[in-house]
């Protein structure tokens, strides 16, 4: 039976891990590779670091550190900012990333989603969509590593979710906005909505802040894998426990 | 104790080098058709598709090398795939090195999202030096669409709506479905046991 994951996301802001509330606001949490390591020790199933302004400053993810953390971990690892064409997703892959994850720029030239689907495989093709909710309406922004650079894309989150994967997706990240930093939980409904309509791998991202929260995801919205930054950073929950206790509450994980 | 990874243009390569490092173990990687038959053992990684992985090991001059491979070999994921004779890619027929007798064809998934992406159980394990230090139900990190039925070659079994074959071995040669340099300590102890064969 497939494990549910649990993965902290490392937010990389100029080579160190930052974390902010709401997509503001930002602290810095400590070093790339010496928390991979530590989240490596204590069961995290998978990484995923976001390089939160390469697409806001029109650059891409250093390969430089993708290739350190690589050398460090012997679990998988998705590296995102910035990629925006089959040449620069290359090079992250070759330097030890497992998958890569796009979200701007697939939003402004979505057939970049199906180039790196036939240069690549779906397998390590994962697509981010920050999701806003407003009067019950679910809408994509794109980048939003920076306040003062977030737009509107005029997409519906259900319909950009279903046309992702048939453009060639193998896993989306939900990213809901309105809780991110917040740690009152995941958005369910939002999850669930989007559960119904996608048939690739599940990521739930945004509003973490109790071992109940991961255990609602996985039940009520059969999420395959729950993404937290600042609960693991600030140890307000040690991954160890979470697993633990969640095995006990009788999920699938990996112990 | 030293193990040559064979570029295949479309994989991890440096993951599996990297996992190799880890542990202590020599690794290099080559395209020389030379030194591909000269190694001890032989691993053959591959992410992607099966026609753009196999058109480019023509491309690089190495199906005539891979094919006639007689010490230890390891496919991992893709390149335990490209073991087969055949892979059966959406309706689209891959001729494979030929390693292993059969087919590889899509998993079927069910209602259950695909690919299979993740962490599962290998079960079934069989006796065999790449499965020594295994216990029954250890996790390793599988990330696929298209799989190898269970048959009398297999060492391990995972069930992803269906059950089918983990790890495999005939004579020679080897293979995980999973990514053993992903797998945490039972991909290490896979990788380990591979390299002192």
């Amino acid at each position: 039976m497939l494990a549910r994951r649990i993965i902290p996301c490392l937010d990389v802001r100029d080579g160190r891990v930052v974390k902010g509330v709401q997509f503001r606001n930002h602290e810095d949490v400590g070093d790339i590779v010496e928390l991979a390591a530590r989240y490596r020790d204590e069961g995290a199933d998978e990484l995923v670091f976001y390089d939160i302004t390469a697409s806001t400053d029109d650059r891409q993810v250093s390969q430089d550190w993708i290739s350190k953390v690589s050398r460090e971990l012997d679990i998988p690892f998705c590296v995102a900012g910035g990629i925006d064409s089959v040449a620069v997703a290359g090079a992250r892959l070759a330097a030890g990333a497992d998958k890569v994850s796009v979200n701007s720029p697939a939003l402004l030239r979505p057939d970049l989603i199906n180039e790196l689907q036939d240069a690549f495989g779906r397998q390590c093709i994962v697509v981010g969509i920050d999701t806003f909710e407003q009067d019950g309406a679910y809408r994509v922004k794109s980048h939003t590593g920076d306040p003062d650079k977030t737009r509107e894309t005029g997409r519906m989150t259900l319909d950009w979710v279903q046309e992702v994967q048939s453009r060639g997706a193998g896993e989306i990240v939900l990213n809901c906005m309105n809780r991110d930093g917040v740690r009152k939980g995941y958005d369910i409904d939002q999850l669930k909505a989007v559960r119904a309509v996608c048939d690739v791998p599940l990521i739930a991202s945004g509003g973490a802040g109790a071992t109940a929260h991961f255990e609602a995801v996985f039940r009520q919205a059969d999420v395959d894998g729950a993404l937290a930054a600042s609960v693991f950073h600030k140890q307000v929950i040690a991954i160890p426990d979470l697993k633990r206790d969640l095995a006990a509450a009788g999920l699938e994980m990996r112990i | 104790m030293s193990v040559l990874i064979v570029d295949t243009k479309c994989a991890n390569l440096a993951s599996v080098g990297f996992a190799f490092d880890r542990l202590g173990i020599t690794s290099m990687i080559s395209d020389d058709p030379a030194q591909i038959m000269a190694a001890d053992r032989v691993l053959i990684p591959g992410v992607g598709s099966a026609p753009y992985a196999m058109s480019k090991i023509k491309e690089a001059g190495l199906l005539d090398t891979l094919k006639s491979l007689q010490q230890p070999v390891l496919g991992i994921c893709l390149g335990m795939q490209l073991l087969f004779e055949t892979l059966d890619e959406g309706g689209q027929l891959v001729d494979g090195l030929g390693l292993v007798p059969g087919r590889v064809t899509a998993l079927e998934t069910g209602h259950l999202p695909s690919p299979h992406m993740g962490w599962n159980r290998l079960s079934n394990l069989m006796d065999d030096p790449l499965t020594a230090d295994l216990t029954e139900g250890d996790h390793a990190y599988f990330v696929h669409s298209y799989a190898a039925p269970i048959s009398d070659m297999t060492l391990a079994t995972t069930t992803y709506q269906n059950p089918f074959t983990a790890m495999l071995r005939h004579g020679n040669v080897r293979g995980c479905q999973f990514h053993p340099e992903r797998s945490a300590e039972t991909g290490a102890a896979i990788l380990k046991a591979f390299a002192v064969l």
